[in-house]
């Protein structure tokens, strides 16, 4: 008897922690509410189900405990039940999935004005890049990377001359226009990730991973790596600035073009070597 | 050839309680079983303590020896545990826990469990108990190699173990240990604490191979008479399932285990592109660090069910019998095992929907998982079917099954959050997912095993465990471990990610502070509470009270040995010859509410059985 109030105050308790729980998702600043979406049906179903499965076997318990004079039921099988009961659990398996697969196809095709924003990623921070006038970001090469080219770009890539090198672990982002994220590690693992987005994807050396998602709420946003990266990995986070166009484009104009930093670079090299002569 | 085709007068006499008074004589026709096709197995007897205590060849003992090894190595992961929760829930106390210490214990914790704790326990514990027990046989088939099995395992484990204490400790780098920063400075014990990790994990694969194919050979070539396959109790059907995907998965894990040496030590690449550390480029280049994911996820994901069907098969053997009713849907429940067992193939990459993988994938592997959802819950509805107008013992035995039944459920209800595709883009890598495993293949099991030690003891002892005591162990188990768990997610739901030695103060997780101070509590009480059943099991040895034979009124093979605990060669002179499943609980007509398999049809025949 006991053990099946008990039960039932676990599963009454689930559903008032569910209601009323201060703990849930972040304010939703891009377009992937559909994720947010799917999660609530899937809540909906699953919750269902596991209320439902629960409180039937809490019955069971209620109804046939046992007794010395009683006997259970004999009856190995039940063909019409479990076919019923398999083609109602695939169905509600199917409806779930469905919107899943919408969204994922949404998620691996991005569009095609997306801008391209190249995140690179190294034990414990992250770089940005983006591209310049020509709206096309120049190759790279892991070996390439100096002081004067943190990202590596070959020399030789016209496409890289006017890349915008963004010099800080914030980048700003233009509201309302689809980014295409480009990521790459040098070295490990990693993950860029921002909770409001609710996007992510992991950073992998070797190779150049990518998702998209479109802010749609101007504000600050912090950056946290989702993918272990080693010990500084609780510490590897960034910043993400949401702004409208016009702060955005005033921002986007301060930054330095690649062949700006090669040059500056050149300068200190210069005037470096003469400070040695004299 | 032996061929003992009139030994039922030996079994008329064992199962009279149930004897139809009418029937005295034996109709040969309806109690045909065909005759045994091979000869009787000879066993090695031990000579001296060692070989009957440590080199031990008799399954029974080896498997109280992976029974007790593993429990040692659960311990230390249930104390790395308690660490963790400290630094998470009252880091002002942890001052003397540094990043590097926080990320080896988790990486320890989490190997531990799952290889070292779960799969040695249900494969080489109850496994080597009950495997040959449960077909009627003496022993498993290749004894000398399964003790070897056991010993292998005993030297993995104290391999594992030693990486503690060498210089650097033990890896950091997470269980799945990801390369490249597993084998790169940056991760706590790059140099000698993952080389015996892997050493480790290498040494369990040889060791768990010898075993797995005692396992496997037992069940199909060893089973006595009429113990057909599909009379087996499904706890056999479950952990020969299993055993199965151990062979074909462990494999991955081995050579992905190789390849990793090889990039250590050697220098090679398979795991390890172009990388720049600290402004150098390293000597590695053009191997791919996905490969690596894909091999240890395709162990991986048959892992989880390695662990879960075994517990599947037990929990329903548990509830049948102390619902004093037959498991329903029998015949779907054995192909729900080998269907899961199958499909557990073709879903590892869901563990890589946002690992950089070609994005295409999705679609198939979230379909794949889905599907898998589908037997898994044709089981649970099987479960509470039996319990259905069953008649229903609330022992401790049974609670734990109850509780089996809501964790198992409610982690599998998250796992299809997690497996569908677009859904896990937001909740991988936080706490929803670490909520997801534990209450899933965490908790259900443990409750599993928890039900089945109370369950099995008084065969293995010969004494009853305490219930009292149970009660309470159960209790504080599973509500603390429910009260862990489900308000995890929720963290997981804000966006907490795993594996964070410390939040700092970020806007939006501040407010799981509390949660954290609270889970970590919940976690100190259900840790200590398992000390509960070491008290009980110590005081039952010494006081408890004497098992009867068969206290349960089970129906298989294992409580029908001829001696309680059962001896070497389990069985005395003759095999007992199986005439029914182990599962005519409540038999229409029948005297008692149970006819044991070896109950021959002709001494029960004014019941309306089923022919199975």
């Amino acid at each position: 008897m006991h053990a099946g109030i008990i039960f039932l105050l676990v599963i009454i308790g689930s559903i008032l922690f569910h209601i009323f729980t201060p703990w849930y998702w972040t304010d939703i600043a891009s377009n992937w509410k559909g994720m947010d979406d799917t999660i609530t049906l899937t809540f909906w179903v699953g919750g269902g189900v596991f209320v439902a499965v629960c409180l039937f076997m809490i019955y069971c318990v209620f109804r046939y405990q046992h007794k010395e004079d009683r006997r259970a039921e004999y009856k190995p099988e039940d063909k019409k039940l479990e076919k019923i009961l398999t083609w109602a659990t695939t169905l509600g398996v199917a409806a779930l999935l469905a919107p899943g697969l919408i969204i994922w196809n949404q998620y691996v095709n991005v569009p095609k004005n997306a801008i391209e924003v190249d995140v690179m990623a190294w034990q414990w921070g992250w770089q940005y890049r983006l591209p310049g006038k020509d709206g096309k970001l120049g190759t790279t090469q892991v070996r390439n990377i100096a002081d004067n080219n943190p990202f590596g770009i070959n020399p030789d890539d016209p496409f890289g001359k006017d890349d915008i090198m963004v010099e800080s672990d914030v980048i700003n982002l233009e509201n309302n226009r689809p980014v295409k994220i480009l990521l790459r590690s040098v070295d490990v693992l990693h993950n860029w990730y921002v909770p409001q987005f609710r996007a992510k994807m992991d950073a992998v050396p070797g190779t150049v991973t990518f998702y998209w998602f479109e802010p749609n709420k101007v504000g600050e946003y912090e950056v946290l790596c989702a993918e272990y990266c080693g010990v500084g990995h609780y510490a590897m986070r960034g910043g993400v600035e949401v702004q409208d166009k016009a702060d955005y484009e005033a921002w986007l104009g301060e930054q330095e073009t690649f062949e700006q930093l090669s040059a500056r670079y050149e300068k200190l090299n210069v005037d470096g070597n003469k400070l040695a002569k004299k | 050839m032996s061929d003992e085709y009139d030994n039922n007068k030996s079994y008329q006499a064992q199962s009279s309680e149930v004897m139809d008074g009418s029937t005295g004589s034996v109709n040969p026709d309806i109690d045909y079983v065909r005759p045994s096709e091979v000869g009787e197995q000879e066993l090695y007897h031990p000579h001296s303590f060692i070989e009957k205590w440590v080199f031990c060849q008799d399954a029974k003992v080896i498997g109280v020896q992976y029974f007790l090894t593993a429990v040692f190595t659960g311990v230390v992961g249930l104390i790395l545990s308690w660490l963790m929760r400290l630094q998470l829930g009252f880091p002002e106390l942890a001052g003397f826990m540094t990043a590097e210490h926080y990320y080896q214990f988790v990486t320890m914790h989490g190997m531990i469990m799952v290889v070292y704790f779960l799969t040695a326990l249900f494969l080489g514990g109850f496994g080597n108990y009950l495997i040959p027990l449960m077909v009627g046989a003496r022993d498993m088939v290749f004894p000398y190699v399964n003790m070897l099995s056991f010993w292998m395992f005993f030297v993995a484990v104290a391999v594992l173990m030693a990486s503690f204490f060498v210089p650097g400790g033990p890896t950091g780098a997470g269980w799945t240990l990801y390369p490249p920063q597993t084998i790169l400075e940056g991760t706590p014990g790059a140099g000698m604490g993952i080389l015996l990790m892997l050493i480790s994990l290498s040494l369990f694969v040889i060791g768990f191979t010898m075993g797995g194919l005692n396992y496997m050979i037992t069940i199909l070539q060893a089973r006595t008479r009429g113990m057909t396959l599909m009379r087996m109790p499904l706890t056999v059907w479950g952990i020969f399932t299993a055993t199965v995907l151990a062979m074909l998965a462990f494999p991955a894990l081995l050579v992905s285990a190789i390849m990793m040496t090889l990039d250590k030590v050697l220098q090679t690449s398979f795991f390890m592109p172009t990388i720049l550390k600290a402004g150098e480029v390293l000597e590695y280049g053009g191997g791919s660090p996905i490969l690596f994911q894909h091999l240890f996820w395709f162990f991986g994901h048959p892992e989880v069910y390695i662990v879960a069907l075994p517990a599947f098969g037990i929990v329903s053997d548990l509830i049948s019998v102390h619902a004093r009713k037959n498991i329903f849907g029998y015949r779907m429940m054995v192909w729900a095992i080998v269907g899961i067992g199958a499909l557990s193939f073709f879903v590892w990459a869901h563990h890589m929907y946002v690992s950089g993988m070609n994005p295409w994938f999705g679609f198939f592997f979230a379909t794949t998982t889905l599907i898998i959802a589908v037997p898994t819950a044709m089981k649970v509805y099987n479960w509470i079917l039996t319990l259905w107008r069953g008649n229903i013992r609330i022992n401790v035995v049974m609670l734990w099954c109850l509780g089996f039944i809501v964790t198992f459920v409610n982690g599998g209800i998250t796992g299809i959050f997690l497996g569908n595709v677009s859904v896990d883009v937001p909740l991988s890598d936080t706490y929803f997912v670490i909520a997801h495993f534990h209450m899933v293949m965490g908790i259900a099991p443990l409750m599993v095993i928890m039900g089945a030690v109370y369950h099995w003891f008084p065969l293995v002892a010969g004494k009853m465990l305490d219930e009292g005591l149970g009660k309470w162990h159960f209790w504080i188990t599973f509500l603390g471990a429910y009260s862990i768990y489900f308000p995890m997610h929720y963290l997981g739901f804000i966006g907490v990610p795993r594996r964070y030695f410390e939040m700092y103060d970020s806007p939006y997780m501040t407010s799981a502070v509390g949660m954290n101070e609270f889970i970590s509590i919940a976690a100190f009480i259900v840790g200590a509470a398992q000390f509960i059943l070491i008290f009980n099991i110590i005081k039952t040895l010494k006081t408890g009270k004497k098992a009867e034979q068969n206290p349960w009124k089970a129906n298989s093979l294992e409580w029908y040995t001829s001696t309680v605990p059962p001896e070497h060669g389990n069985f005395g002179d003759r095999l007992p010859v199986v005439h029914r499943w182990p599962y005519d609980f409540s038999v229409p007509g029948a005297k008692e509410d149970y006819i044991p398999q070896t109950t021959a049809p002709s001494e029960v025949i004014h019941t309306e059985v089923e022919k199975t």
